[in-house]
């Protein structure tokens, strides 16, 4: 099977549109909704997130020869989890408040099914320069969807734009958006846009196939 | 990176074992590095933190010392905080001015944690912090922000019973506008569950730890202030 | 050591906080099962069977981790035993009863990512539960993620007979469909 190569810069932005995480793929649902309350706790996740995959993607490149067939899933798991035990401290000592805030999402980091399908699918596979980009690139656009998410959510449900007040105070918040319910249909209402922009690049696409034959 | 087809071995019993342990070490040290890296700075910000909720209840406090409750139900000190964490504040002189204690308990949605001051001179609650809560946003977290709320902090009666059994009256919280006694806590109409919380949780812990500072919160010694500093630029 | 009765542990983990529709966890599993009812209480009953196991090992290597005064493996050891429970399960799965097994398919060993398992051993270990009220939080957790699962298949079936909106379908719809049954599930708060 004869593959293009695939230069560094595409392996980045592969992960920022084309095969965003969360809206293409549709992993990594849990946090996206959980933390995305505020955007900067979307912020923080996100790139926990991108550490986590990142570190992975490196490690597992590293070791891909020297991890046996059988044993690659449970090796995977041990060193996202490792990644993620760090990140968890490494947050708890930048500051208590954004670890109160976070809560246990950070330790969910580990079945963020975003990270263990990227280190089977490509990190496994690559060197571990493109693994690294390619981590980067997913995890740029996994907090980007988060963000997206969060400042919905921040905006219509609080009010405010990382802590900083967007409206007069008449304004009555639409407090659902900050409840689960909002992350899930905030979560619909991007999935739809999302949709809407695939199907008109599709139909684009296939006319300019039709128009060329 | 085009090869020949390579046949695949399987797996040796050694390649497995190398695999398994040089995996486990990798994992190993990197966790227990991050770890002790951090944990110096963690515990400066769990004190800072935990420093800064006591100073917002109880200001008059310059000195605090770390107290618990031991089996017995006797007040002794503590060098860790407990789960709970209680502490006994000074002023400068090392005069005991009041007590900080940690309560919680279910409020609407999921359990509330506070923070509460107990003034010795008034035998009253004067200060109430909430430090964790998963309330309804808007709507039950109105305990933190409302003002007349906040107002029954001011001097929430909780003297102890005659008979050091527990407190003289129950704190308890009444509708809003209803209050009428010192001991009562005026309710929130919005947010009743969460502010009814709120004096059941109080209530919980004063009764048990009211007596018990007023009988020997006295007799604990004051703890030696920090050594005077270096004058700064400011003196 | 906690003063909560296990009535009020179990409605909270079932119905007040529920782990799918008020935690987000389990999210994956919710959206790919969801579609048939059948499927999805087996998928429940599976995810709640691995949850109360891996409740009560969650609970014994807490106590171990605190006797060696090791919490940083905390995140580590959860996982593994949470994977090894969930090979365990699909074993006995196969063996027991292979048409379930082929229904449940990738979603099997998709358990082991399943938040909602790791998520329970987290939150059970941060409140301090004893053994028995973890074990009935589990049993709440696990009731409460078969509940929202099956209620999801149920509108779900409806839906697809139903004229939706091509840009609609699938996923979206079942997001907008999971929103207003995290709204229905609000009203449960305040029972406890």
């Amino acid at each position: 099977m004869a593959l293009k190569p695939v230069s560094p810069t595409d392996e980045f932005v592969k992960g920022l549109w084309r095969d965003n995480p969360v809206f293409i793929q549709v992993l990594g649902m849990c946090p996206a909704l959980a933390v995305s309350n505020t955007a900067i706790n979307a912020l923080a996740m996100g790139a926990a997130t991108t550490f986590v995959l990142v570190m992975a993607g490196l490690s597992v490149s590293l070791l891909r020869k020297f991890i046996p067939k059988e044993a690659r899933i449970v090796s995977y798991i041990c060193i996202i989890a490792t990644f993620v035990t760090c990140v968890d401290y490494i947050i708890m000592a930048l500051s208590i408040e954004l670890h109160r805030a976070l809560g246990a999402f950070i330790a969910l980091i580990v079945v963020n099914c975003l990270i263990l399908g990227r280190s089977e699918a490509f990190a496994s596979k690559n060197k571990p320069g493109r693994a690294m980009l390619d981590g980067l690139g997913m995890g740029v656009g996994f907090t980007f969807a988060l963000l997206f998410i969060g400042i919905i959510r921040e905006v219509l449900g609080s009010g405010t734009l990382f802590g900083v007040s967007m409206f007069p105070d008449g304004f009555q918040t639409w407090t659902i958006m900050v409840l689960p319910s909002g992350g899930f249909l905030a979560m619909a209402g991007w999935l739809l846009i999302v949709n809407w922009l695939r199907q008109k690049e599709d139909n684009a696409a296939r006319r300019a196939a039709e128009a060329e034959s | 990176m085009t090869q020949a087809p390579v046949e695949q071995k399987k797996t040796t019993a050694w390649q497995m074992y190398r695999a398994i342990v040089g995996i486990g070490a990798f994992c190993a040290i990197l966790i227990v590095g991050v770890y002790m890296a951090t944990a110096p700075q963690i515990k400066i910000n769990q004190e800072r933190f935990l420093a800064s909720a006591v100073s917002e209840v109880l200001p008059a406090a310059v000195l605090t010392q770390a107290v618990a409750l031991d089996n017995d139900g006797q007040l002794v000190v503590v060098e860790e905080n407990a789960d709970l964490p209680a502490f006994l504040g000074y002023d400068a002189e090392g005069k005991l001015v009041g007590a900080v204690m940690t309560s919680e308990a279910m409020g609407y949605q999921d359990i509330v944690r506070v923070l509460y001051a107990y003034t010795f001179e008034n035998q009253a609650i004067t200060g109430m912090k909430v430090l964790e809560t998963k309330e309804t946003p808007g709507l039950g977290d109105k305990v933190e922000k409302e003002p007349h709320f906040l107002a029954n902090f001011d001097a929430l009666d909780a003297r102890p019973a005659a008979d050091g059994s527990g407190l003289a009256n129950e704190i308890v919280t009444v509708k809003q506008g209803e209050k009428t006694e010192p001991w009562q806590l005026d309710g929130i109409t919005g947010a009743t569950i969460t502010s009814v919380a709120i004096g059941h949780i109080l209530n919980i812990s004063a009764q048990v730890w009211v007596p018990v500072l007023e009988r020997e919160a006295r007799a604990i010694p004051a703890p030696q202030p920090p050594a005077p500093q270096e004058p700064t630029e400011e003196e | 050591m906690k003063d909560v009765s296990y009535w009020s542990i179990f409605l909270n983990s079932s119905l007040i906080n529920n782990f799918v529709l008020a935690y987000f966890l389990g999210i994956c599993p919710f959206f790919g099962v969801s579609s048939k009812i059948g499927t999805a209480w087996k998928m429940g009953a599976a995810a709640s069977f691995v949850m109360l196991v891996a409740s009560v090992c969650a609970f014994v290597i807490n106590i171990i981790l605190d006797i060696i005064g090791a919490p940083y493996l905390r995140i580590i050891s959860y996982i593994l035993v949470i994977s090894s429970t969930v090979q365990l399960v699909e074993m006995l799965l196969k063996k027991l009863s292979p048409p379930t097994y082929q229904a449940l398919g990738i979603f099997l060993p998709l358990i082991t990512t399943n938040c909602a398992i790791f998520g329970l051993a987290l939150f059970q270990t941060n409140k301090g539960y004893s053994f028995s009220q973890a074990f009935v939080y589990a049993l709440g957790a696990g009731a409460g993620f078969a509940l929202a699962l099956v209620l999801m298949a149920g509108v779900r079936e409806k839906l697809d007979l139903a004229n939706v909106p091509q840009l609609v379908q699938g996923t979206a719809a079942a997001l907008v469909v999971a929103g207003v049954l995290s709204m229905a599930f609000m009203g449960f708060a305040g029972l406890g």
